[in-house]
Order: structure tokens, then sequence, then C-alpha cells
């Protein structure tokens, strides 16, 4: 038992564990109860449970998807399972490479699951985190509703499934991303420094 | 059992497998997901691609074999549509992903440790789902 324990608290979980269980998400949640895997569908669902106004998008019987809520609630609690008892959540060794250009940049690359310079400081990025939080978040929730989902019902289950739509919405993830990462930010950090 | 307790605790803990996997293989970090942006580390690609294997031999398994659902339902995936949305929507979520280096399911994952930024990410992802939904009609498709 405290050996099972010793080897959840392996901190990260390498990938070759981490993707093969996150992909057998998919056939699980169909054997559960016929529910292809997603997450982005939950951020409609709430929006139609709570604030519908009368928007035809929302105009829907949520509470046959209500799965989804469970199932982003369970999320939610493997978040602080993993917190409090399989210390996640700490800093981490990043590539040596990316540590030294973070630094370059000006943050500390220590690594963290949301670095604390950036989002919860009062340095120079702490003034600009609320900023990137808040775009961040609503391009994250606009985007992944007008693509008609995310990296994990999309780029996971979309393309086990061999959905078209789904190839071409991972592509476009990963443009804006590129683009994002590579060019707005860089330019975003020389600009504050 | 209960069939629903069944099927909504099943989904529950399968959200929380999942929630656990998410923090501790590093996909709900800000520094990991610039780390792949940036092509530092094959950790995220791995994790990615080893993820769609698995979820394409699961499902190829389920259709073989002509498993059925706890309810005893035929196992039926329906075709998502295709538009311009996935690649208009695609790049703007992609931006996103990049600025607070968290996609949907990492955002509900960091809910509870990461405090404040974490609460007001969600939110403002809610809101953006929920502009999307009130302006619809009047965005390409």
């Amino acid at each position: 038992m405290n050996s099972l324990l010793e080897l959840l608290r392996t901190d990260p979980w390498p990938w070759y564990v981490t993707g093969p269980l996150i992909g057998s998400m998919v056939p699980l949640l169909l054997w559960i109860g016929n529910h292809l895997f997603g997450v982005s569908s939950s951020l409609r669902h709430i929006c139609a449970a709570a604030v519908p106004c009368g928007l035809p998008y929302f105009a829907y019987d949520w509470r046959k998807d209500i799965w989804n809520l469970w199932f982003v609630g369970g999320i939610a609690a493997g978040g602080v399972v993993a917190v409090t008892w399989l210390e996640g959540g700490g800093p981490e060794a990043l590539a040596p490479a990316m540590v030294e250009r973070l630094q370059s940049f000006g943050l500390t690359g220590s690594g963290d699951l949301l670095p604390r310079e950036l989002f919860l400081a009062d340095g120079p990025f702490g003034r600009i985190g609320w900023g990137i939080v808040i775009i961040g978040g609503f391009l994250v929730g606009f985007g992944a509703r007008y693509a008609g989902g995310c990296t994990g019902g999309h780029t996971i289950a979309g393309i086990a499934t061999l959905q078209r739509a789904s190839l071409v919405a991972s592509i476009a993830f990963f443009i804006g991303g590129l683009v994002t990462a590579r060019w707005f930010l860089p330019a975003l950090w020389e600009a504050l420094a | 059992m209960n069939s629903k307790v069944m099927r909504y605790g099943g989904v529950f803990l399968g959200g929380l497998a999942f929630g656990v996997i998410l923090i501790k293989g590093r996909i709900a970090s800000w520094s990991r997901i610039q780390e792949m942006f940036w092509f530092e580390s094959f950790h995220m690609y791995g994790v990615i691609l080893s993820a769609i294997v698995v979820a394409m031999i699961g499902v190829q398994w389920i259709r073989r074999l002509e498993l059925r659902s706890l309810q005893g339902e035929s196992i039926k995936i329906t075709p998502k549509s295709a538009d311009r949305g996935q690649m208009i929507g695609g790049v703007l979520f992609g931006a996103g992903w990049a600025l607070t280096g968290a996609c949907p399911g990492p955002m509900y994952a960091l809910l509870a440790s990461e405090g404040l930024p974490a609460v007001v990410m969600l939110l403002s992802a809610l809101m953006g789902a929920w502009v999307y939904g009130a302006i619809r009609a009047r965005l390409p498709h």
C-alpha cells in the first residue's frame, strides 16, 4: 500500500503513463454511459443552466447531458486529491533550455502549475497577470465553443474516432498557441522589461 | 445498485482520476504548455500522441467486440459537425491555451489548489462560452 502511494507520488508522472491513462478515458466513458469524452461542453451546460437569457444556443435540455457536469465535478475533486495527498502541484524542473528562455524574459522558470510571479505577485508581471487570466480564459471558452470542442473532445476523442473536423481543430489549436507563445508573449515580456 | 448512481458515480470517479492525471502528469501546467509550444520537451507530445493511440485502440476494440454500455445500449459515436468554426474558433482557443497554460480540463483541476487566478480563469471561460452563444448567429461558420 505504502509503495503504491510512493509510486503515485512520483512527480511528474512520465508521458508514457499519463498519455495512455488519458486515452483510456475515451473507451471508459463510452462503456459507463455511452458518453463521448469531452470537457468544454460543460461550459455551455453551465451557461444553459444558470444564465440562458433566452438565447437559442442555450435553449436545450442541459439535464440530458448532466453526466458532463458530474465529470468536471470529478476533475475538480481530482485536483484536490492530487495536491492534498499525492504531492502534486509544486514546482518542477523544466528543460534547461526552457528555464533559460523564461529567465531571459525575466520570469523565474520555476516550473509552477501557475507561476507565482505571473499570476499571484505584485511585480511587473503580476500587473498583467489578471489581464492574461481574463483574456486567455475568455478565449479558451469562446474558442472551444466556436470550434465545437477542446483538446479533450477534438484532439483526443475526435482524432481517435477519425473525425476530420477534429484534426482541423487540433491544427488550429496549435497554430493559435504557437503564434501566441512564441511571438505575442515574448513581445509582451519585452514591453514590460 | 441503482443504475443512475452507477452511471454518474462512475463518471464522477472517472473525472476524479482524470483530475489527478492532469495534475500529476503536469498537463495542467502553464510552464509545461510553454515548453510544448517552444518544442523544448517531448513530454506533452508524448502524452497527446499516446493518449490518441490508446483511445483509438479502445474504440476499435469496443467496435470489434460490439461491446455494449453498462445500460445495455449499443455504443454510438455521434459525428462532430464540420464548419469554419474549427479553424477560427480553434486559433482563438489556441491563443487562450498559450496565455493561460490551461485548456478546460486543467481549469477545473486547478480550481481548488491555485486560488483566485484559477477561479477567475474558469469564470472568464464561462463568459467566453456565453458570449459565443450570444453572438453565434453573426459569426462565420
